[in-house]
């Protein structure tokens, strides 16, 4: 049933909260090592269409009809327990504000531990040297330290660069990335931006980009999918969709945000 | 660490300072007769002389202000003057009663614990549960009568009158069952289980709403589906986090209901007869014995005082946020 | 899709609308009882009748009767007067009385808002049931006197809300605007300030009530309250209380009707916050 190429595949998926349609009829699909970019204003399902892939739509969300394909399974079916399993290990996500996705009382250091032995058995030592590793690597400049600080003590961007760092523990082979950048002020964009794209240099991590920053898409995206009140209006290579869209909604959405050049 | 504790402290001390003078204030507002009462009381026609060689000696014939400082300097070192009715020490006889009301207290205190730590939090997840993407109609329908049913109790001790409840349970458990006693014969533990019982449900109905709406508002914290995305089970997040946050609210909120608590001993340990302060102070009000009053207010305004700043301590030790000196938003 | 979740909300609102109509109503047929009780009594709730005393309930007295052979009944509906109508007031008071000084206290600022919130918090600081206890024991018994301890300890809660809303308020722009425009202090007090923060002060007001008539009630039953022979619930327990063993009856019944009360008085109050503030309902 899986397509053989794509490794991850949204067909036909239709998403509703408390019975109220959110997202209707979405496919595309993702992939191996390939940037995928959701653009649209907000509140147009963009968010709620990568949530649905990890179980995370909340109590009152819903896949009401369609597939999500992921190595032959379809994702909307798993259990709790088995979201727990996947989520993490094949697939990862980064929040707009990674600073409260942790745990504020304490340390981000006991928080990484605590997701990686939800996954593997680990030892303390063994973890810290894995976690300074992949710090090292992603351009942290004093791992221990910041492994040893509360979120609260971390500034804005750095906490977003340990949500991505944290997302990168277990190799996950898709990053879904929900608006990394919007509560950034510019110049940490930029590093947050060139952050994904090593990763994907450093690991062949296929990605799924959430953002209403055209900018931001622009500058990474192989692919873009512009979506609109909950349906997509347009779905194609970024060159194509961002220089000639053929629709009127993404020419307006594009001509609302100043224009970045591609570095 | 010290810093932070003189500093609470030294926060506390107008507060005390105020307290003592109100106290004060008032039951020298009303108290100008109290020599003059007890002498009718006793029956004797007094005449003026006797009266106001009374008052001298109770020291209510000086100026305001320095009957208050002579008060302050005495209840600071343990001298309260003497009980009009009994004509014993006051500071003495609170001290001896105070053990069985701190017993009383720290019993209830537990039993509220005991009862709605772990109610408040089974409502809250089950709340948070219920409406999660579990499929089945069924379990549905299991999780919502939990939390449902926890409510419900809370709703109800909410709305019981805490002597009711005495009532009630003096019923139950001493005319009809007959296996406790209806009226305390001395502080034990066996005399202590109405009483404890009385408050502890009067105090666990307010406590398990506030521990179940301080968890929900943890478990909808984005950290929780932080946790979710990096495939943390929920129980270890509950454990972990989730409870390891609320904690803070959770002993603050306790400190505040201890409160409610004292207050609530006044009318208890007169309807058991426990020989506590509480029922010392209901006895001394009927009998206008305003050194008694006076000691018992500001001695329990003193108590809650210190329990908050006890609690203000523990967050200190727990919690980081406090702990480093930075304030989140 | 504003379209769904303006829907939603409505339905929601609706569920809450129905809910605030039936506890309204409850509420307002328990004041009305209140206030029609000399009415309502089957007997004299005063009238003695020793040959006919501690009856149990029967087809004539539906409650029994106390020691005296009073009507228990009539005794119950009576007391709802007090202990309704004392509570009643005790919330007005509080919610006028701490509003006013909080209103002030966050427009003028400064020296006097110190002062009245270090006396607050003087207050706050304090278990609230002791102090009201210290303040009926020197005025002395008496239902005026209890409703005074209790507004004083009440009264900080609201001034505290009321000074919040006033301070935020006071930097909103459309204050500032009507401020320029030459409205006077009085006026904008009048016609913006008290308008807004109405919804939260009477939010508390309502949730108040029901521990208010506990409370009230339960300095009756330390005799610091209305004193008998008049009915008031709290002391008609207290009253009977000796009876517990024999005829419970007399004991539980003014009991019951507190329970009631305060229960159709906190449900009320639930439907009311839920009402005006949807958000809050959701927990």
């Amino acid at each position: 049933m899986s397509n053989v190429e794509g490794i991850l595949q949204y067909s036909h998926v239709d998403i509703c909260y408390n019975r109220i349609p959110a997202v209707c009829d979405v496919s595309f699909t993702l992939e191996k090592g390939e940037i995928l970019g959701i653009v649209g204003e907000s509140g147009s399902g963009k968010s709620t269409l990568i949530r649905a892939a990890m179980g995370l739509l909340g109590p009152n969300g819903l896949v009401t009809g369609g597939n999500i394909w992921y190595q032959g399974i379809n994702l909307p079916d798993l259990s709790v327990r088995a979201f727990n399993r996947i989520n993490g290990t094949h697939l990862a996500m980064i929040f707009q504000n990674a600073g409260s996705s942790f745990c504020p009382i304490r340390t981000v250091g006991s928080q990484l531990l605590e997701a990686v032995r939800a996954h593997e058995r680990i030892g303390k030592s063994q973890f810290r040297a894995r976690a300074v590793k992949l710090l090292n690597k992603i351009g942290f400049e004093d791992p221990q330290r910041v492994l040893d600080s509360y979120p609260f003590e971390l500034s804005g961007g750095m906490n977003q660069r340990v949500g991505i760092a944290a997302a990168m523990l277990m190799r996950p082979e898709i990053l879904l990335a929900d608006e990394p950048t919007s509560a950034l002020d510019a110049s940490v964009q930029k590093q947050v931006v060139e952050e994904m794209l090593l990763l994907r240099r450093l690991f062949h991590t296929s990605m799924i980009l959430v953002s209403h920053n055209i900018g931001v898409v622009r500058a990474v995206a192989d692919k873009v999918l512009v979506m609109c009140k909950g349906t997509a209006v347009e779905y194609g290579p970024a060159k194509q969709v961002l220089e000639q869209p053929a629709q009127d909604y993404t020419r307006t959405l594009i001509a609302a945000v100043p224009v970045l050049r591609r570095s | 660490m010290r810093k932070y504790i003189i500093q609470r402290f030294l926060q506390l001390l107008p507060i005390l300072f105020g307290i003592t003078f109100l106290s004060f204030a008032m039951m020298r507002l009303a108290g100008s007769d109290a020599v003059e009462e007890l002498y009718s009381r006793t029956g004797t026609a007094a005449s003026q002389q006797v009266i106001d060689a009374a008052k001298a000696e109770l020291g209510l014939d000086r100026p305001f202000a320095a009957q208050y400082f002579t008060w302050l300097g005495g209840m600071l070192t343990g001298n309260m003057g003497v009980s009009y009715i009994t004509g014993r020490d006051v500071f003495d006889t609170f001290v001896s009663k105070l053990p069985a009301t701190l017993l009383l207290t720290a019993l209830s205190v537990l039993v509220t614990l005991g009862i709605s730590l772990p109610l408040g939090v089974i409502s809250a997840v089950s709340y948070d549960d219920k409406s999660r993407n579990s499929r089945s109609r069924l379990c549905r329908a299991v999780t919502v009568s939990v939390d449902d049913l926890i409510r419900l109790l809370s709703f109800v001790g909410n709305s019981l009158p805490n002597f009711f409840v005495a009532l009630l349970l003096m019923r139950l458990f001493s005319l009809r069952l007959n296996i406790l006693p209806v009226i305390s014969n001395g502080v034990t533990l066996r005399a202590a289980v109405l009483p404890t019982l009385t408050l502890s449900i009067a105090m666990s109905a307010k406590y398990i709403r506030q521990v179940r709406a301080t968890v929900l508002e943890e478990l909808h914290k984005d950290y929780v589906l932080g946790a979710r995305a990096r495939g943390v089970r929920g129980a270890v997040t509950l454990w972990c986090s989730v409870l390891k946050s609320s904690l803070f609210t959770i002993v603050t909120l306790l400190a505040l209901s201890i409160g409610s608590l004292l207050g609530g001993t006044a009318i208890i340990e007169s309807i058991f007869m426990w020989d506590g302060v509480g029922k010392l102070a209901v006895d001394s009000i009927t009998m206008r014995d305003y050194p008694m009053i006076q000691a018992y207010v500001v001695w329990m305004a003193i108590i809650y005082v210190l329990v908050n700043l006890a609690a203000d301590v523990l967050n200190y030790l727990l919690d980081p946020r406090v702990r480093r000196g930075v304030q989140m938003e | 899709m504003n379209g769904p979740a303006h829907r939603m909300r409505r339905l929601h609102k609706n569920g809450v609308r129905t809910r605030l109509t039936v506890f309204c109503i409850l509420a307002l047929a328990l004041i009305a009882c209140s206030l029609f009780s000399e009415h309502l009594c089957p007997y004299d709730p005063y009238a003695q009748d020793l040959e006919n005393a501690l009856a149990a309930p029967s087809a004539t007295h539906v409650l029994g009767t106390d020691r005296y052979g009073r009507d228990m009944l009539s005794r119950v509906l009576i007391g709802s007067r007090t202990s309704i109508a004392s509570t009643l007031s005790l919330v007005g008071i509080i919610m006028v009385f701490g509003t006013a000084i909080g209103v002030l206290c966050g427009w003028n600022g400064k020296r006097l808002d110190s002062l009245v919130m270090r006396i607050s918090d003087m207050f706050l600081a304090f278990p609230g049931l002791v102090f009201a206890l210290a303040v009926a024991g020197i005025l002395g018994g008496g239902l005026h006197n209890a409703i005074f301890a209790l507004a004083a300890i009440s009264w900080p809660k609201y001034a505290r809300i009321a000074r919040n809303q006033t301070l935020a308020l006071k930097e909103a722009t459309f204050i500032k605007a009507a401020r320029l425009s030459g409205s006077t202090g009085t006026e904008i007090i009048c016609r913006h300030i008290l308008p807004n923060i109405a919804g939260p002060v009477l939010v508390t007001g309502m949730l108040d009530i029901g521990t208010m008539m506990m409370e009230l009630a339960g300095l009756s039953y330390l005799g610091l309250g209305a004193k008998p022979p008049a009915a008031e619930w709290g002391s008609m327990m207290s009253d009977a209380r000796s009876l517990l063993q024999t005829v419970p009856w007399v004991t539980f019944a003014p009991g019951v009707a507190i329970f009631i009360s305060v229960m159709v008085f906190n449900l009320f109050g639930d439907a009311v916050r839920d009402y005006l503030d949807p958000k809050a309902g959701e927990r």
